[in-house]
């Protein structure tokens, strides 16, 4: 690893992020079309914490991950607080991995 | 929806803070490992900010893999947050300043916290994101070797649960449930198939089945315009 591959990372990304904030602005949208932002956004939040859910490195991520995020799943349902939900979830896993779940 | 209690709110955030710190660390003893030094470790932190980029690009040049395919394939991964920004842009504000300090703290804990809850929990959320994980990122580096595996915690589970949470209360309106459902498919039945950070983009697609008309939990006023009868169907 070197500096100027992160360095090259760090551009790349920060102007991907600006590039979004910036464009919106010299962009007229419709009702729908914001909509259809916003729910762009849901899309790939949801995508991302699917795939982290139940995949690494291009396989099932294994039970004892999905378990946990299921129990985080049913305490959010359940309208539990934040800090529990996170706590539920990483208390669940890290539990079934001592009992030799993978 | 939750109220947004001052009190509230800031332990949600530390909450998130915490986890995303715990996450912070266990990149820093990767990075250690994989014989990076402090600075390139802690620099990649500040710089890029965008953990999961950031954990692909070490693995794959301590794989042996050429640093030039590792920044590709990480730009690839942070592609997402072009269209973060295109979602996000009022929240973050629109003067330059705002602009410029917010872009690098949009990532994906600070929008999807930051989503329906306004300003103040974006650049609360952000900053304190940004903190946790550069401290978390020197502790597992000078840890090193004392830093067990990570994933012996559960914060693995962590991640997931809490962009689940955070996002729960959006997905009771019925296209962002449809959109949502089959964005996680999509990227799902994609992933064997194809590079990290590519999965999630395919997921974008699940916005064909959004619908035609505006929701009708969106702004009341919207009348849909002369021409457009169809309301969808769970309206």
């Amino acid at each position: 690893m070197t500096w100027p591959a992160v360095l090259a990372l760090a551009a790349g990304t920060y102007l991907l992020r600006l590039s979004g904030l910036v464009l919106r602005d010299r962009m007229t949208l419709s009702p729908r079309l914001e909509r259809l932002l916003d729910l762009g956004a849901t899309a790939l939040l949801v995508a991302l914490l699917a795939t982290a859910a139940l995949t690494q490195d291009g396989g099932f991520a294994g039970w004892a991950r999905t378990g946990g995020v299921a129990v985080g799943a049913l305490a959010a349902w359940r309208r539990v607080p934040f800090v529990v939900v996170v706590v539920l979830a990483a208390a669940t896993t890290a539990g079934l991995r001592l009992l030799g779940v993978q | 929806m939750r109220s947004l209690n001052r009190t509230d709110g800031l332990r949600d955030v530390l909450a998130l803070a915490s986890a995303v710190g715990v996450v912070g660390a266990s990149f820093g003893a990767l990075a250690a490992a994989a014989g990076i030094p402090l600075a390139l470790a802690v620099g990649m932190s500040l710089l890029v900010f965008a953990g999961g980029s950031q954990f692909l690009v070490v693995s794959v040049v301590a794989a042996g893999g050429s640093p030039v395919a590792a920044v590709v394939a990480g730009l690839l991964i942070n592609a997402r947050h072009l269209p973060f920004g295109l979602a996000m842009a009022s929240v973050v504000g629109r003067s330059w300043p705002r602009r410029l300090l917010g872009a690098h703290v949009l990532i994906d804990e600070s929008v999807a916290f930051a989503r329906g809850r306004g300003a103040r929990a974006f650049w609360t959320s952000g900053v304190a994101l940004f903190v946790f994980w550069n401290v978390g990122t020197v502790v597992g580096v000078l840890g090193g070797a004392a830093v067990p595996d990570t994933d012996a915690f559960g914060i693995d589970a962590a991640f997931p649960a809490a962009l689940l949470a955070l996002l729960f209360p959006g997905l009771r309106a019925a296209d962002a449930r449809r959109v949502g459902l089959t964005a996680a498919a999509l990227a799902l039945v994609a992933t064997p198939f194809l590079p990290p950070g590519l999965p999630v983009l395919v997921g974008l697609l699940g916005l064909v089945v959004a619908g035609r008309a505006p929701a009708a939990a969106t702004p009341p006023a919207a009348t849909p315009p002369a021409g457009t009868p169809d309301r969808g169907p769970a309206s």
